[in-house]
């Protein structure tokens, strides 16, 4: 690990500015992924900006019947909300589905989305990784590939995005809320806010250079029978080789997003839109260009047969 | 003391302490964070600096440049110990690859070099700066691709061919042919390996952690060229072993080279990413079994062949061993290969060979049976053998097989099972029950230790054997509290210490037996000097609630020790009873798992198993050994696996996270029944080892209730769901 | 918020969240280390005072110390164990202003303020925590390393489920989650035993909660 400076920042605005004062500064918060990675040489900031004194770990009530999760919400308090298990079950399923008790009570609302891929070649320096040192080369494709993903990857990156609270941030259809270091803010949909790999799997969000996430907004809930679905190879504290989030309406119609195959949560409308069709119809056109190395094709038929069992039991809890 | 002929009644049958569930004596130290690992000696020495070890990053080839300029300048950095200053450095007995490399490079994360500086976070960030530029030369990384040029390794398991196999297999009405595979796996024991290393002048001690002293010692000597009486290795205390700190490894030699160059204390614990590559594992094999039988089930021949692959001094994994002697057959056809492959050393882990070789002979029998239409039991019950199926005038000392199968099917409730694969159905799991049998060889391993009558009546235990979680403290204590006829909390034990006598170590499911074995026979040489002090030589002295009687004579044992401590040594020898019986434990393993019907995720919901091993010197922490193998079973079973990157060859998933053990979650309460039994043949104890057989067959009884519950019968470990997925039903 | 506050598992602390606001600390809004690092030689240093076991400590660490190895390598506290340094065991686990937290995944420096309970501030040999003696009873360890962090995190696993904390395993997200082998497995599995003692050591946990068996 690097030696930095440290420092306290204490508004979103003055951590906002410090990034932008320093070079290589980046914010901590929970620090379960950041230290990790720094101590691997991984993640090497000149400047850590502790940003855990910002105030923004309070869950309100929005104007239009939403929620505006503060960034720095321990996964712990925001999988506990009353509010949000009441009304965005998903959130809470997949929250409790992912990391540790101790992990949840450190990770944080925005340090969650922005959590970096597991990939075993991104975690060992030796290992040639585009995400890690561009230019560099995949040691992932032709290696060991069984966790990886399977769509939305390039010929640069096959790399999935590990957060299980993403996915369902995704089905939500939230928006993170941002600041930057001249103060401006934005709201950038979950949409949009991963990026797939393509030519540079470095760039990982749209977020700019010190850009501070200061809160996730959820819109109105939308009803409906929310199920989680985290299938892993042990019981508990283990990433995703696929997970289903499903939003399931009296109607038939639902949402769908998907964990553990893409570098962002995969969500396909055109898809969802094939629900009365069944879990066939669906995963193959959510999984339609899909690109699975031999360790990991089983991955096309585990997301069709966990989807069409979500969907028995939504329909089942419904 | 010799060991040479059964042991009749002796103290110990007197079962006051041994043989009674009994906490362990150091609980209070583990559970309150006060018992010092390795790591953890911040009282032993002053001056300690930190030391961070920087592992190759390539898998074969030479070290063309070392750039230590970065490293050097690096602010904390006292010394950077590399091949090119280390010294010569021989290799220890019982390594196969060097624990520096330079300039050959033997496999991935072995060492090159060691960054010492004041704190730990300028050593590892100096260590990040070390550039080694590496010359790399093609290796061999696949078994499957290698298994040909496997050789017979004569002298650690020279193939049985009993009979005619080959004859006897084409001629037999019900024959069976299949082919499996286990993986590369690591002991992943809590506690990386680490070394804090001391030199005053030429002597050099160690703290550790260490299963056996005594042979590390002499592999420290080897290895750094010093006489073996200038090394002194503590290993009080060991986070976990499970054979993977049978022997030192590069956090030893590289904390004895730091601190000689910085000229101060040096500490050293390996990185958890650095773990699985840097030191051993177990490794894969590839195993073809045959199997011949009548149609009614009688096995007439049986082939077990297996290979395995190691670095070029590596040992072979005997995988096929437990075909030697579980069932009989006249005609037998047993070998291993082994091939060479330039992964990291595979080593010793929890029952080697056994684990392996039962993981897939006890699928192979439950494939059997169904093919014979027999209940697998019963088929194993058929084919079970008193002797030694090659050399028949050869006894098991005890055997009881059948019983265990029998008292665990009963206790299982074993009639419930459903033969017909995929019957039972609960809402969205399917249910099955599989089992499998287990067999461990029993070793006997000399053993020392030394014994005190301190002058306030305590008994002082010191022996170098270690407790790696076994509870080695405890059964000794009770021992040598059987034999003075005091209360366990009159005995003090000290462990893992050099400077102690030699005892038989942690290894092989053999220290438990043997090293009480070695502090009975001092304890005798005790009594014999406690009764001459006392005057009651004449006869046979009692030793009773702290007194010694003989006759109508009584008086407090720790009068005996009034002006002096009274100390005795000795040893316990084995004889060749090994030679006249066949000394083995044997297990039944019994598993019931749930599969998710859409996505073959796989629950374990119950698990039993029925050990036969001798006396149990403390059921409460031999019930902890098997538990807690069955538990590594299910490991192996389910989800543990190195994965090899073939082309760069290395173990990918290096930590953790991507070497996926047992949580908490995957367990359920566990069941343990111990047969009651005594072995003469064993030792005085009357004991044998439990914290193997434990393992052995565990894996094979989860594989077989999965097939059982789903129809996929998977021969590729671990049985994960994607092997298992196309068995499921169709999903609407 | 008192920092005073003896650091047992107070229940009206318990759902405070681990951030203290800026005004708790003697120093500016912000600040800059920066300073320290002038040259190369030294890294940058920073002094920090948690409530360790209800003590005081006032340390001068490097900014890359963890909270972990300010406790194992400067206040000589070694209870809490290295297992993997990554957040992947569990048996770094303290608890931190009533909370079960990986000690290896935080910064010292970030610590400041807080009150880190470790092992040794549940129990002594002498005095050992009822928890800690349940393991003893129920041969909850065998190697020892990993169960300092089990026993912290069994604790505060107690905490969650009282304070109506939801699992994975939690049949309803709508009604507090009740104490069940289910609910304890699941919770614990962040803290790895390879000496496979999990059996027991839900046992143990049972125990002190009273689960119904």
């Amino acid at each position: 690990m690097k030696a930095f400076d440290y420092s306290r920042a204490d508004s979103p605005a003055a951590a906002a500015a410090l990034a932008a004062q320093f070079e290589g500064a980046r914010f901590i918060a929970g620090g379960t992924n950041l230290l990790d990675l720094m101590k691997l040489d991984i993640e090497t900031p000149q400047h850590l900006i502790d940003v855990n004194h910002l105030g923004l770990d309070q869950i309100d009530a929005t104007p239009d019947g939403g929620l505006r999760i503060g960034a720095l919400v321990r996964n712990t308090d925001l999988a506990a909300d009353a509010r949000v298990r009441k009304d965005y079950a998903l959130l809470s399923r997949a929250l409790l589905a992912g990391a540790s008790g101790q992990l949840r009570n450190m990770a944080t609302t925005a340090g969650n989305l922005l959590q970096r891929t597991r990939c075993p070649y991104f975690y060992d320096t030796a290992q040639a990784c585009n995400k890690r040192k561009p230019g560099s080369g995949c040691a992932a494709i032709g290696g060991v590939s069984r966790q990886l993903g399977i769509i939305g990857v390039s010929a640069a990156c096959i790399a999935t995005h590990p957060s299980d609270m993403a996915i369902a941030l995704r089905a939500l259809d939230a928006q993170v809320e941002t600041i930057s270091a001249d103060g401006s803010t934005r709201s950038i949909a979950m949409a949009d806010f991963h990026q797939l790999p393509g030519d540079t799997p470095h760039v990982e969000t749209s977020l700019a250079p010190g850009e501070l996430i200061t809160a996730v907004a959820l819109p109105p809930p939308v009803g409906g029978t929310h199920v989680y679905h985290k299938v892993r190879d042990r019981a508990s504290y283990a990433f995703a080789l696929v997970s289903v989030g499903l939003i399931l309406q009296k109607d038939g119609g639902g949402r769908i997003a998907v964990g553990g195959i893409a570098p962002k949560p995969w969500r396909v409308e055109a898809a969802e839109a094939l629900l009365p069709q069944g879990a066939k119809a669906v995963s193959t056109r959510l999984l339609d260009g899909a690109t699975p190395t031999q360790d990991n094709q089983f991955k096309v038929t585990l997301v069709e047969r966990t989807l069409a069992s979500v969907l028995a039991q939504a329909r089942d809890d419904a | 003391m010799k060991f040479d002929t059964p042991a009749t009644r002796n103290p110990i049958d007197q079962l006051k302490v041994v043989g009674k569930a009994t906490d362990r004596i150091e609980g209070p130290l583990k559970t309150s964070g006060q018992a010092p690992y390795a790591y953890e000696q911040h009282e032993a020495v002053k001056h300690q600096a930190y030391g961070v070890m920087v592992g190759s990053t390539i898998a074969k080839g030479r070290i063309a440049n070392i750039d230590l300029a970065e490293a050097k300048a690096a602010p904390g950095v006292l010394a950077i110990v590399t091949a090119a200053n280390a010294g010569k450095l021989g290799k220890g007995k019982y390594n196969a690859a060097h624990l520096l490399a330079g300039p050959q490079v033997q496999h991935y994360h072995q060492a090159v070099a060691l960054v010492v500086a004041e704190t730990f976070e300028q050593a590892r960030a100096a260590a990040q700066c070390v550039k080694v530029d590496y010359e790399a030369t093609k290796g061999e990384f696949d078994l499957a691709s290698v298994r040909d040029q496997g050789v017979e390794p004569k002298d650690e398991m020279p193939d049985v061919r009993h009979g005619d196999f080959a004859a006897a297999f084409a001629a037999a009405p019900v024959q069976f042919d299949q082919t499996y595979t286990t993986p590369d796996q690591s002991h992943a024991m809590m506690e990386p390996h680490s070394t804090l290393a001391a030199w005053q002048g030429d002597q050099l001690t160690l703290w550790t952690s260490n299963q056996m002293v005594a042979w590390s010692v002499g592999d420290i000597a080897a290895t750094l060229g010093l006489p073996k009486e200038k090394v002194r290795l503590i290993s009080p205390y060991i986070g976990g072993g499970f054979g993977g700190k049978l022997f030192i490894r590069a956090d030893a030699i590289l904390a004895a080279l730091g601190a000689r160059l910085a000229g101060r204390p040096v500490k050293v614990a390996l990185t958890r990413p650095q773990v699985a590559n840097n030191t051993t594992h177990r490794p894969a094999t590839i195993q073809r079994i045959r199997m011949g039988a009548t149609a009614d089930g009688k096995l007439t021949a049986i082939a077990h062949e297996g290979w395995s692959g190691n670095l070029a001094e590596g040992k072979v994994e005997l995988a096929a061993q437990p075909s030697q002697l579980l069932y009989a057959a006249e005609n037998r056809l047993v070998s291993m290969r082994l091939a060479p492959l330039d992964l990291p050393e595979g080593n010793a882990m929890r029952a080697p060979g056994e684990t392996p070789g039962l993981m897939v002979l006890e699928i192979a029998m439950d494939e059997m049976a169904e093919k014979l239409k027999l209940d697998p039991i019963q088929f194993r019950i058929l084919n079970d053998t008193q002797v030694d199926p090659v050399k028949t005038e050869r006894p098991f000392s005890q055997r009881h097989l059948i019983e265990c199968l029998q008292t665990g099917a009963e206790r299982f409730g074993w009639d419930k099972r459903n033969a017909q694969p995929g019957s039972r159905r609960e809402g969205r799991w399917l249910i099955g029950m599989g089992v499998a049998a287990a067999i461990r060889n029993n070793l006997l391993v000399k053993s020392g230790a030394r014994v005190r009558l301190e002058r306030n009546g305590k008994i002082t235990v010191e022996t170098d054997m270690t407790d790696i979680g076994t509870g080695s403290y405890t059964i000794i204590a009770q021992t040598a509290a059987e034999m003075m006829g005091v209360g366990l909390e009159e005995v003090v034990v000290h462990l893992g210490d050099s400077s102690f006598p030699v005892s038989s170590g942690s290894g092989g499911q053999f220290g438990g037996n043997c090293s009480t074995a070695g502090v009975y026979a001092a304890c005798v040489k005790l009594r014999e000097a406690v009764a001459a002090k006392l005057g009651m030589s004449q006869g046979e002295a009692e030793f009773i609630d702290g007194h010694v009687r003989l006759g109508s004579k009584s008086l407090p044992l720790r009068n005996a020790a009034q002006d002096a401590a009274l100390e005795a040594e000795d040893s316990i020898e084995f004889g060749d009873l090994a030679k006249q019986y066949q000394q083995s434990t044997f297990g039944a393993h019994f598993a019931e798992v749930a599969v998710d019907a859409a996505t073959g995720e796989v629950r374990v919901r119950r698990m039993l198993a029925v050990c036969s091993a001798g006396r149990i010197l403390n059921p409460k922490s031999a019930r902890s050994q098997v538990i807690g193998a069955m538990t590594m079973g299910v490991g192996a079973a389910l989800m543990e696996e190195l994965a090899v990157d073939k082309r760069l060859g290395f173990f990918v998933n290096h930590d953790l996270a991507g070497y996926e053990v047992p949580v908490h979650a995957d367990i359920p309460h566990q069941e343990v029944i111990f047969l009651d039994e005594t072995d003469p043949v064993s030792s005085p104890m009357k004991a044998k080892g439990v914290g193997e057989l434990g393992i052995c067959g565990v894996s094979a009884a989860v594989a077989n209730a999965i097939y059982n519950a789903t129809g996929a019968r998977v021969r590729e470990y671990p049985v994960t769901l994607d092997k298992i997925m196309g068995a499921l039903p169709e999903m609407v | 918020m008192n920092d005073h506050e003896p650091s047992t598992l107070s229940r009206r602390r318990f759902l405070i969240l681990g951030v203290v606001t800026a005004t708790a600390f003697a120093m500016p809004p912000f600040i800059s280390l920066k300073a320290y690092a002038a040259t190369l030689e030294q890294p940058p240093m920073a002094k920090v005072t948690i409530q360790v076991n209800g003590q005081s400590q006032t340390l001068e660490v490097d900014t890359r110390t963890t909270l972990l190895d300010a406790l194992r390598e400067h206040l000589h506290l070694t209870g809490s164990k290295k297992g993997c340094d990554h957040g992947q065991c569990g048996a770094c686990t303290v608890i931190a202003d009533g909370r079960r937290i990986n000690s290896c995944l935080t910064l010292a420096v970030m610590q400041n303020g807080v009150e880190v309970t470790t092992i040794e501030g549940l129990g002594l040999p002498d005095n050992l925590h009822p928890m800690q003696a349940a393991f003893i009873r129920h041969d909850g360890y065998q190697c020892g390393y990993c169960t300092p962090g089990q026993i912290c995190s069994a604790v505060a696993v107690l905490e969650e489920i009282h304070h109506g904390i939801p699992s994975h395993v939690s049949p309803s997200l709508t009604e507090p989650p009740r104490l069940s082998a289910a609910e304890l497995q699941e919770r614990m599995s962040g803290n790895i035993c390879r000496c496979g003692a999990y059996s027991n050591i839900i046992e143990a946990i049972s125990e002190v909660a009273e689960v119904p068996a």
